[in-house]
């Protein structure tokens, strides 16, 4: 009887609550946050939806967009990636936002894909990624193989005269994916089937003796040896541990990392790492206006002064303000009107220089090559002359070569195929 | 008892006195810069040229800095060394204004600024004069050779014998010429192998006559330097050679070859051996709680989860005592998470007695509510546990061998607590009433064991266990609030392999488990390996559904 009782009351308190939230509704825009605030992907994820209330919260600062405030609606998909399209069928039909940023894993992307295009929805995607996808309805601000993966074994390669290589990754569809591009691309760079070496652990492993131990052996033939690592999450720390605990130091064998930034290092003991190699599109240590002042606001918002910015958080920074931008150009919040004025909106990056939204809703943006050093930082390098223009659809995969994306007229196609002239009328 | 402890101490003693081990022998002879003013390094560090090209250093990218360096060297010698050591740590920063080279130093203050060739302090630089002269990887491979070269003077023969191996990889003519002329009066004889094995390697690669070729890949053969073997390899390849030049290195390569292969077993053995130790140290508190007391105690892995924070807390509250911490680690964790399962077991298990389901899904939402208040006490993130000096590192005991210390030290740390807990389970009278409850508990009560009491420090017991299990692998992996799911499964896995109320069969299950994974591994890979472990417990279980060792006579109902 009692717990009846509670449950009503709870029901009722329930109910409540969303009226006040629909009474509110009529005169703000909602910008819906779709990261995990809990389980394994909260260490990363939890960043990106403070930096979007920052955001929100200084665009209602300056007033707004369109006369209207802004109104963040949080929801917590808890790296469960089913409830990803869940959260996001509810952010659109219940909360009616008007646009999400959201998603960290591929999977949970792979997994709102469908939901938002459905209900014709408004997706920022924050994080590198392996490509083969453009979906109208999702804008990805992250890197694309081509502005991470393919710069950093260039760098290796002509910097560093890498000739054997080691793909070690964690076994899910980013690494797979990742690891076969750059197979394929070493493979026309004319590197030999035996000097490539790849190998794929679970999520969160821990116990890498006997692989950093092969990477040795590997590495102990004559040739230059280097590791571009896929390793996502924090199976790194007891990598890098093993690293240096069984003697290999950056000089014998660079490991270049696609997934760990100043966030992830910043919660371990970085001595063994230093010297190891990250490419991204932005560093905390990069010298600029903009970017100190975006490190001060964050560190204000956050009311920490140790908090450190990382790549994601560039990329939700771009997203969110092109979208401003686009939703200005546009008038109005509709989906398809902004999807059509965002491409080609320009933002300053924060490293410098400026970013711009292609046709294949991917940006075009800087790479930078940085080693780590002791106090968790990167210093910077080596980096690309120009921007690099994020590529959908690899051009070192049979699958993928002849296909492009462009979602302007008249082509308006995620997957056109440039030899058939067709699109295969599949959205992503 | 003493006796033997002073003993030992004496025994340690002599092999740790210079005097006595010819190793060490020579390491005092004066090699060392006297300290008359002006010291040598502050007067080349003065001499123009020096100046000038320390001024170039600074104004040359990353890419253009080793030819600069190269100057610096023959230029400087050995007065470079302070340079090169400072550039090579990354401490190395230039005033914008005047140019002037300086380093970097922690002083208890802060940090200061010195000279980098006297060590004298600068107090009138500030960090915002200054900026810092970057080093890459290629740079810092060079350095690092640079300082091979000119220790191959050291004083100290170890320095001087990991000088002469850094180099096997650069053997170029002044290289050789700067160890022909450091071979001479070498007093060391393991330097004086090492010296002699670059200068073989050389004279493979120069020599003209085939006589002379082989006589040196005789000096060659046994050694087990990778670049001995990859120079080989070549050379039995090659059609620069006589055939009979490419047999012998063939042949020599053969022999290596074997060997090698003999300490990758013996490495791969020792994978499994720490493999097993952390499986023995995670399942091992579960094995008395689950084996001996029969409850399904989801909440184990949170245990080890408590331990491991326990940790971090202690670093948290002595910063200065890293490496005493663990010390004091090892009773506090044991301490916490054994006072959290008598909790447990007061306040949930007791009253679920008998009923395996309820306990199960209980201590399933117990393993809950235990991460989210560390969600909730320490943030969602994880935390940093430092690894004290004495555990990171390897020992090396030949080029192609070398055991980790911190996997050497949790492999003896599992079986000690192993045999500790038999000790107390087989000696004492706790561990007799254990006994006694687990077998018979209606008989055990009327004998007058108070076996209410005896639930509950069985459950503290293995869950402190767990959580001495949890300091350990805080040097191992991630403190972050899943420490312990990750080795939920394996412990339920080890303690059902072994044999259920068995000890002895959890320390045989995890052992075997463990080297089974690390001889898979290199085979099939890590995910596929640890598949083919499971697949095989459960058709082993469904063989023997007991385990290993199963309980026998009245004990086994």
């Amino acid at each position: 009887m009692k717990i009846k009782k509670l449950v009503s009351g709870m029901a009722l308190a329930m109910g409540a609550s969303m009226v006040s939230y629909g009474a509110l509704a009529a005169d703000t825009i909602k910008v819906g946050v779709l990261h995990s605030l809990s389980g394994t992907m909260a260490i990363s994820e939890t960043t990106l939806k403070d930096t979007v209330l920052m955001m929100v919260e200084e665009q209602n600062k300056k007033g707004g967009l369109l006369g209207k405030k802004l109104e963040a609606v949080v929801v917590d998909p808890a790296s469960n990636w089913p409830l990803f399209a869940e959260k996001a069928r509810e952010l659109l039909t219940k909360d009616k936002v008007d646009v999400i940023f959201g998603g960290w894993t591929s999977v949970s992307r792979k997994s709102v894909l469908p939901v938002i295009e459905e209900l014709n929805g408004l997706m920022f995607y924050p994080v590198q990624y392996e490509g083969e996808e453009s979906s109208k309805n999702v804008f990805y601000t992250g890197a694309a193989p081509n502005q991470q993966a393919i710069p950093a074994v260039d760098y290796l390669m002509n910097e560093l005269g890498v000739e054997r290589w080691v793909l070690a990754g964690t076994d899910y569809v980013y690494p797979r994916t990742t690891n076969k591009i750059l197979e394929a691309y070493l493979k026309a760079k004319g590197v030999a089937d035996s000097d490539i070496m790849i190998n794929y652990t679970p999520f969160g492993h821990s116990d890498w003796q006997s692989i950093v131990s092969d990477v040795k052996k590997f590495g102990s033939k004559g040739k230059k040896t280097a590791v571009v690592s896929t390793i996502n999450g924090d199976a790194n720390v007891p990598f890098y541990k093993e690293l240096g605990n069984q003697g290999i130091s950056s000089e014998d064998i660079p490991v270049v990392a696609f997934s760990v930034g100043e966030e992830e290092l910043s919660g371990i003991d970085t001595k063994p790492l230093v010297g190891h190699l990250a490419a991204w599109n932005y560093f905390q240590s990069v010298d600029s206006e903009a970017n100190e002042k975006f490190i001060t606001n964050w560190k204000t918002f956050i009311g920490n002064p140790k908090r450190v910015t990382n790549d994601p958080m560039e990329a939700t920074y771009i997203g969110f303000n092109m979208w401003t931008q686009a939703v200005k150009k546009a008038g109005t919040t509709d989906v398809d009107a902004v999807e059509q004025a965002m491409i080609g909106q320009k933002s300053p990056n924060l490293t410098g220089g400026v970013a711009v939204m292609n046709k294949n809703h991917h940006l075009s943006k800087p790479v930078l090559i940085g080693e780590i050093q002791d106090d968790g930082q990167f210093e910077v390098v080596w980096e690309t002359e120009g921007v690099v223009p994020g590529d959908a659809w690899s051009d070192f995969l049979p699958g993928s070569k002849d296909l492009i994306s462009d979602w302007t007229s008249p082509i308006k196609c995620g997957n056109y195929n440039t030899v058939t002239r067709t699109c295969s009328g599949q959205n992503f | 008892m003493k006796r033997y402890l002073a003993l030992c101490c004496c025994v340690l003693g002599l092999l740790l006195n210079p005097a006595l081990n010819p190793a060490f022998a020579e390491a005092d002879q004066p090699h060392s810069v006297t300290s008359t003013e002006p010291s040598p390094e502050a007067v080349v560090g003065r001499s123009p040229k020096v100046q000038m090209l320390l001024i170039e250093l600074t104004e040359k990218s990353l890419n253009k800095a080793v030819p600069v360096l190269e100057k610096l060297e023959q230029s400087g010698g050995e007065a470079m060394l302070p340079l090169f050591r400072t550039m090579l740590g990354g401490n190395l920063y230039f005033i914008k204004a005047s140019r002037q080279v300086v380093a970097l130093v922690e002083t208890a203050s802060g940090d200061a600024f010195a000279d980098v060739f006297t060590g004298q302090a600068l107090p009138d630089v500030a960090k915002k004069q200054t900026k810092k002269i970057r080093v890459n990887n290629r740079l810092r491979g060079y350095l690092r050779d640079a300082i091979a070269r000119i220790q191959l003077s050291s004083s100290d023969p170890f320095a001087r014998e990991k000088a002469v191996r850094n180099l096997l990889s650069e053997l170029d003519q002044p290289t050789i010429e700067a160890i022909q002329s450091a071979r001479v009066n070498e007093p060391n004889t393991a330097v004086q192998e090492m010296m002699d094995l670059a200068l073989a390697m050389h004279k493979l690669t120069n020599a003209a006559l085939a006589v002379d070729q082989l006589e040196a890949i005789e000096a060659l053969s046994g050694s087990l330097e990778s670049e001995v073997r990859n120079l080989l390899a070549r050379v039995s390849e090659s059609e620069n050679y006589e055939p009979a030049v490419n047999k012998a290195a063939a042949s020599a390569l053969v022999k290596i070859q074997d060997k090698v292969e003999f300490y990758a077993f013996i490495d791969q053995l020792f994978f499994g051996l720490s493999l097993g130790s952390v499986l023995l140290l995670a399942a091992i508190g579960l094995a008395i709680t689950f084996g001996v007391m029969g409850v399904i105690n989801m909440a184990h892995g949170e245990m080890i989860m408590l331990g491991a924070y326990t940790t971090y807390v202690v670093q948290l509250m002595l910063p200065n005592h890293i490496e005493y911490s663990l010390w004091l680690a090892i009773p506090l964790a044991f301490i916490v998470s054994g006072l959290m399962g008598v909790l447990i077991e007061r306040g949930v298990i007791r009253f679920l007695h008998g009923r395996p389901l309820e306990t199960l899904l209980a201590t399933f939402g117990i393993s809950l509510i235990l991460q989210q208040l560390v969600r909730t006490i320490f943030s969602p993130l994880n935390r940093q546990v430092a690894s004290p000096e004495w555990m990171s590192g390897s020992i090396e005991i030949n080029p192609v061998l070398s055991l980790t210390l911190n996997r050497l030290y949790i492999l003896a740390f599992a079986l000690l607590v192993f045999f500790l807990l038999q000790l107390i389970l087989k000696k004492t009278s706790l561990g007799l009433n254990v006994r006694a409850v687990s077998q018979n508990r209606n008989m055990a009560r009327a004998m007058g064991v108070r076996s209410d009491w005896v639930d509950a420090m069985t459950f503290g017991l293995g869950s402190g266990i767990a959580g001495i299990a949890g300091v350990a692998l805080s040097q191992l992996t991630n403190v972050g609030p899943n420490l312990g799911q990750a080795y939920i499964i394996d412990s339920f896995m080890v303690v059902v392999f072994g044999g259920v109320g068995n000890l002895l069969g959890t320390l045989v299950a995890a052992f075997s488990l463990g080297i089974a994974n690390k001889f898979l591994e290199p085979v099939t890979g890590a995910v596929l390996a640890s598949i083919l472990v499971l697949v095989f417990i459960i058709l082993f279980i469904q063989k023997r559904p007991k385990g290993l060792f199963p309980q026998k006579g009245r004990a086994a109902e």
